[in-house]
């Protein structure tokens, strides 16, 4: 809450056009918008709750789960959706069993789509933590995904 | 500024300022709408009232374009229906094909514009949205498979009742009408008035239904089925049944009640002349010991969840009175059971309300005796239409009956409940009466009589000089609390309905309820009011009757245990 404190100083005499920076102050020092962040929002900017909520999930970028040890971000960019990243998203979100947007229950995986990483010739290209892995498949994207989870079980 | 803008090669007057839809309106031609909301800011989000702009060739949105000087305009070219009609059949894309078992089947706008455009087969099939049912609040069941994003309930939760409580979450075709966090609507700060489920234009949004429930003990012969109507039911029911707005069908409802099963008729008027004695008694108590004020009504179970979550600091500044819903059925379950040899678990009492907000109320903790609920059941106003279908009870074809007795006697004090300021009006009456030990010379007090969002009024009672004020929808209710939240204290004294207009606009009316029709059921209201003799709550014979074998005084042990109670601060996301 101290940090939100920070934040809200940032923005003095703060009106709704600072709703979205706001937003954007607390995901990068909180990794995720939570209920109590939003509900403070709402009282500092005298902002009903459901309408911030409203505002946030219109954009991409804001996550509501704090993010996974592993952060992966699965590129819909439009030369990996020509070279299948629909099915490597279908595949992760099956292989972890949560969607886009939300983080494995054990905390270790989570999954965003971004529009365009920047790695074309790679397609269809993910990234985890930041790590690229190129030319993703679904036996790929196993192999992957163990050698993650084998990661943390040494 | 004043001009002229040619629709349809005819030329119609307009002001600057207004849309192409109100010049139209106007001049009596008719544009379908969806997403338009009277008095509010329109949004454009459904498409249906576009119009041909003839000079650039482009269709434009009726509602949210102004009318400009000179302006060409077709409002039925071939193109023009056309695209309403795609817009119909992409609204049906991923509608549920369930019309037959919808509640709001026969009264739908969409079934009513697939009808009048002529869609006669499914052309686009869309994936229709998996999102759940919402059973969550004890009023309101949200299907957000049946909704068409138009936003009405949202602009209504946001402008009409402050409480914002919804707004579209997502975007684009995975945008649904959510909560915060898209959690049940019982999390949320929802107040339960029903306006959302008034402006609803498909099944998307309805009260709950508890049917079965009321059936079944009906059915029970060991049993013994009770029933209540708030002030407002006998002026507002007559539209559903196809009788002129306002006709006040009071006797007949008795009847009808009776001819479906019920074994005991009461008024809630009745016990809203018991609420006026027991908060007349607290209002002048409160002014004499110097208690907190202003003191502000309780009866609208909407305003109370509203404090609860938004005004916790006002909650001392409610009156500890139960509504009149509540008070009958704790006097039923008592002084009723007891006359009749009856346990408190034997009576099943059902309430008619014009409300979902009340269906809510019956459920609380607050209300119950030993962990007996007060009310059992509650019907709105609609349900009653229903229910009486349901029963076979032809309504032009009925003689009038009266109401039991005792607990159905009423003055024309508690039958003005229904209205805005009635409350305010009928305590004044009795209040004046407790400090003067005079009855008022003029009974009626028009300063706070009407639609007007908000009526104030400085009123000589003897020595004292009363500040009233009446508010109704909760978000002129706010600036009010605002004002009293920073220091203004020339008030004692204040009404609060949710429902514009008071209960004759409540969320569980007839759907579709217009400015005229709340006129004149207000009217309605007065006229009873104007035409009986017994005008105050503290001359009703059966509220003195009760006194006197039961409940002592007003204010007394008794009416404590029974009819008075407390609130506290409710957590909800705000």
């Amino acid at each position: 809450m101290g940090e939100l404190k920070n934040i809200f100083n940032r923005y003095p005499e703060a009106g709704r056009d600072n709703l979205i920076p706001i937003l954007q102050d607390i995901q990068s020092a909180e990794g995720h918008l939570s209920k109590e962040a939003i509900v403070e929002v709402g009282s500092y900017l005298n902002i009903p709750s459901s309408k911030i909520f409203g505002v946030a999930t219109f954009y991409n970028q804001f996550r509501f789960q704090p993010v996974g040890k592993y952060h992966i971000q699965v590129c819909r960019g439009t030369a990996c959706h020509v070279l299948g990243s629909a099915t490597v998203l279908q595949e992760l979100e099956k292989q972890l069993k949560v969607k886009a947007g939300d983080t494995t229950r054990d905390g270790l995986f989570s999954i965003e789509v971004v529009a365009c990483i920047g790695a074309c010739g790679l397609a269809p290209v993910i990234a985890i933590n930041g790590e690229f892995h190129a030319k993703v498949t679904a036996a790929s994207l196993t192999e992957i995904i163990e050698s993650y989870k084998n990661k943390e079980e040494e | 500024m004043d001009f002229t803008i040619n629709v349809n090669n005819k030329e119609f007057q307009a002001t600057q300022g207004e849309t192409i839809l109100e010049v139209l309106n106007r001049n009596g031609i008719k544009v379908p709408t969806l997403c338009h909301l009277k008095n509010s800011m329109p949004t454009g989000a459904c498409r249906m009232c576009v119009v041909e702009d003839a000079d650039t060739g482009k269709l434009i949105t009726s509602c949210s374009f102004p009318a400009n000087p000179g302006m060409n305009i077709k409002t039925h070219s071939q193109r023009v229906v056309e695209s309403r009609k795609t817009i119909i059949e992409l609204l049906l894309s991923n509608h549920p094909d369930d019309c037959l078992y919808c509640v709001r089947n026969k009264n739908c706008e969409l079934q009513d514009l697939s009808e009048e455009h002529h869609v006669r087969e499914r052309k686009i099939r869309g994936r229709k949205n998996s999102e759940k049912l919402d059973l969550s609040s004890a009023s309101i069941v949200r299907d957000p498979e049946k909704c068409i994003l138009c936003g009405r309930c949202v602009t209504v939760c946001e402008d009409v009742m402050g409480v914002a409580c919804i707004d579209i979450i997502n975007r684009g075709n995975k945008s649904i009408i959510g909560t915060p966090f898209n959690q049940g609507l019982n999390t949320s700060s929802c107040i339960n008035c029903g306006q959302c489920i008034m402006v609803c234009p498909t099944g998307a949004l309805t009260e709950k239904n508890h049917f079965a429930e009321i059936q079944d003990a009906l059915n029970n012969p060991s049993k013994r089925v009770v029933v209540q109507y708030a002030p407002s039911i006998s002026v507002s029911m007559a539209e559903e049944l196809g009788m002129e707005p306002g006709k006040d069908i009071n006797g007949i409802l008795n009847a009808a009640l009776r001819k479906v099963g019920f074994d005991n008729i009461f008024d809630s008027s009745f016990s809203a002349d018991l609420t006026i004695m027991e908060e007349s008694a607290e209002l002048v108590q409160r002014i004499t010991d110097g208690g907190v004020l202003p003191m502000i009504t309780s009866c609208c179970p909407g305003w109370v969840k509203y404090a609860e979550e938004f005004y916790p600091d006002l909650i001392p500044n409610l009156s500890s009175c139960k509504s009149p819903q509540q008070m009958l059925g704790a006097v039923i379950k008592s002084y009723f059971a007891e006359k009749e040899n009856l346990a408190p678990e034997e009576i099943y009492s059902v309430a008619i309300m014009p409300c979902t907000a009340k269906k809510f109320e019956a459920q609380r903790e607050e209300m119950t005796q030993a962990g007996i609920s007060d009310v059992d059941a509650v019907l709105t106003t609609r349900e009653l239409t229903k229910f009486l279908k349901l029963y076979g009870i032809d309504m032009f074809n009925i003689q009038p009956e009266l109401t039991d007795s005792p607990l159905g006697f009423r003055s024309t004090a508690g039958k003005l409940f229904g209205a805005s300021g009635g409350v305010m009006e009928a305590a004044i009456r009795t209040a004046h009466f407790k400090i003067t030990g005079k009855e008022l010379v003029n009974f009626q007090i028009p300063q706070i009589r009407g639609l007007e969002n908000r009526k104030e009024a400085r009123l000589s009672i003897g020595d004292l000089d009363l500040g009233v004020a009446v508010v109704n929808g909760m978000a002129n209710a706010k600036e009010l609390l605002d004002e009293i939240k920073n220091g203004r204290d020339d008030i004692h004294f204040i009404e609060i309905m949710a429902c514009p207009g008071g209960c004759i606009g409540g969320g569980g009316q007839h759907i579709g309820t217009s400015e005229e029709q709340l006129r004149a059921r207000m009217k309605a209201l007065y006229k009873i009011d104007e035409n009986e003799t017994l005008k105050v709550s503290h001359k009703n014979p059966e509220i003195i009757e009760l006194y006197n074998n039961f409940l002592g005084e007003p204010l007394s042990h008794k009416s404590h245990e029974l009819l008075h109670t407390h609130y506290k601060k409710r957590e909800v996301m705000i």
